[in-house]
């Protein structure tokens, strides 16, 4: 049967050969355009940003086609950097995010660490609970913990409750889980022999992660890094729900209720601030993709 | 030279006390282990654990939250219209846009695929940009877009004859709109994954199916899926999760509107209990995520398990 099957597939071998390639070539045309398509789609809303920014209230609103800049000015980009309420936006969006990247990686770097060579009683039990906490949504404990920071202020008159610094305590939940998590990955594929080099040599515990795991997972370390800056960058719910003095607000909290005064759209600020607002995520992106896109896949890839 | 000074002195010591330093460094280790991740288990239990039970706690209470009204926050939600909406909105906004997100993240996988090595990496950064910039900003760049007055959109569908579509102002053109912004957000992430995954499919496996003749469906179907399922499932329970739980896009987009038709739960949530102060209520309808929530990162973990185990 096989062979009869061979024996006529034969003669026709030749056009096939042909038509394959052909295939190949439309079907790399076929990809191309699709490709297109979607890079359309994909960046139409920043484009658009873009666009708006350049434009003024007058052009906004009189309604010539929305898609061209017929008279660019940057009187939205001077507005806004030239505003301290602004600023203080920008500024309270970079601190924020400095000292939670700092604080996550301080914590979850030593966890890593600990849990992926320090075999210890429920090490691994708890390699799996971190894992499962970073499932747990902001969107799931933004009410208890609304009511506990109260509840503190209520107690001891720490007042937490509209003060920036909160989310240096918030933020962490978000990025902590992950960033341990993958560290534990990138840990976990250091081979064993390296370490146990490093104990036979007399090294301590606090020696060989500082000495040899932090250098060579340093790659891990930076996608990470990343993780959690545009994480603490991005947060919406926290800063909403915890921050309403527009001195304590971040970036994007304090576009929207800034810039959006009851029914006035003032789109041309708003579009550009959306686009400063994601200006620094994007030029992370644009230098270190390959260790974001690491970071990416790593959460599901590795461990 | 200094290992040669100490090292008859730790022999020594060795056999001396071999029994209890041997005894002392294990509980040396495991105590600098135990410190190591304190931090991180306190975190965790003061921030994640405990808010969550918490949150059953204030669950029970009246609304001033100094009676304990067992389960009747929970009865008065069942008998509220709106709730069962909530309910229904939130499925059907989770559903549909992951399933959108993945069908569309393995298509746009596909094409990046087929083209040449050398043209992939620009293409590749150029899809993932949405994913990169923060939803709250972006999803302002689709409200723009939206616009019920200066809509980009309508102004370029009026060109083709197609009325003025009322983005965000009907019900179902807002759940639409919902959907597609959540959809335009997340497809890049299932792009970057299944790209990720598509790259270790070996290569011999597409040989040894194109000499059986097979075509370009049957090489997906019984190669590329059957490789893929792992990435595919646990990528799309993920993204589950975190879909199920969004807040940003809707809140910005319609606010829940028009007539509380495109609330979910995580934005009727933030509605009752930071806005109507009722924190009670809130929290009990921010429970109601949890049953899906549970269900999802079950699966989830025993895919990890079952490849913690395999390797």
């Amino acid at each position: 049967m096989t062979t009869a099957t061979i024996d006529k597939a034969a003669p026709t071998r030749k056009v096939k050969y042909g038509s394959m390639s052909r295939d190949r070539a439309w079907a790399l045309r076929w990809s191309y355009f699709f490709l297109v398509i979607f890079a359309i789609f994909f960046l139409t809303p920043p484009i658009y940003m873009f666009i708006t920014s350049l434009k003024s209230s007058a052009e906004i609103s009189a309604a010539t086609n929305p898609w061209w800049v017929f008279h660019p000015t940057l009187e939205n980009y001077i507005a806004l950097l030239t505003s301290n309420q602004f600023l203080r936006f920008f500024w309270n969006s970079a601190i924020v995010s400095i000292f939670v990247v700092t604080i996550t990686m301080l914590i979850s770097v030593p966890a890593a660490f600990a849990l992926s060579r320090m075999r210890f009683w429920g090490s691994a039990t708890l390699a799996t609970g971190v894992f499962l906490t970073y499932l747990i949504p902001e969107t799931l404990l933004f009410i208890p913990l609304f009511k506990m920071f109260a509840v503190i202020g209520d107690w001891t008159g720490i007042q937490l409750i509209n003060r920036w610094y909160v989310l240096l305590i918030l933020y962490p939940t978000l990025t902590v889980p992950f960033c341990t998590w993958i560290m534990i990955g990138y840990f976990a594929s250091i081979p064993k022999e390296l370490d146990e080099a490093a104990v036979i040599d007399g090294a301590s515990w606090i020696q060989t992660l500082t000495r040899i795991f932090i250098p060579v997972a340093f790659p891990g370390i930076i996608a990470a890094t990343i993780f959690a800056f545009t994480v603490s960058w991005a947060q919406f719910l926290y800063p909403l729900v915890f921050t309403t003095s527009t001195d304590q607000l971040v970036m994007p909290v304090g576009i929207i209720t800034s810039l959006i005064k009851g029914d006035v759209f003032n789109w041309g600020q708003i579009m550009t601030g959306a686009l400063l607002g994601a200006a620094p995520p994007l030029i992370i992106y644009a230098f270190l993709m390959d260790y974001y896109i690491a970071g990416l896949t790593a959460g599901a890839t590795k461990g | 030279m200094a290992d040669v000074a100490l090292r008859p002195n730790r022999a020594a010591a060795q056999t001396a006390r071999k029994r209890s330093s041997l005894h002392n460094a294990l509980r040396r280790k495991s105590t600098v282990a135990f410190l190591m991740t304190l931090p991180l288990l306190l975190l965790i239990a003061t921030l994640v654990i405990y808010p969550a039970f918490y949150a059953l706690h204030l669950a029970t209470l009246n609304k001033s939250m100094q009676r304990f009204v067992g389960l009747s926050n929970f009865e008065f939600l069942f008998r509220r219209e709106t709730f069962w909406l909530v309910v229904k909105q939130s499925c059907i906004f989770a559903i549909t846009a992951v399933v959108f997100k993945a069908v569309l993240g393995f298509i746009i996988a596909h094409f990046v695929h087929n083209i040449p090595a050398k043209g992939q990496r620009k293409w590749r950064g150029m899809l993932l940009v949405p994913w990169v910039i923060p939803p709250a900003m972006s999803t302002l760049a689709w409200l723009w877009l939206f616009d019920p007055s200066y809509s980009a959109f309508n102004y370029t569908l009026s060109f083709f004859g197609i009325g003025p579509i009322p983005w965000t102002g009907d019900a179902m053109w807002a759940r639409f709109s919902v959907i597609l912004v959540n959809i335009w957000v997340g497809a890049p992430f299932f792009m970057i994954m299944y790209l990720a995954a598509l790259k270790s499919v070996p290569e011999q496996l597409y040989e040894a199916a194109a000499i059986d003749g097979a075509n370009w469906w049957q090489r997906i179907w019984y190669v590329t899926l059957p490789m893929m399922r792992n990435i595919i499932a646990i990528t799309t329970l993920f993204s589950l999760i975190v879909t199920f739980a969004n807040f940003d896009i809707v809140r910005i987009l319609t606010a829940g509107g028009p007539l509380d038709h495109t609330h979910i739960f995580a934005t009727w949530a933030f509605r009752i209990g930071i806005e109507g102060s009722d924190i009670p209520l809130g929290a009990s309808v921010s429970l109601f995520m949890v049953p899906i929530l549970a269900i999802a990162a079950i699966f989830i973990l025993r895919d990890i398990n079952k490849r913690g185990n395999e390797s």
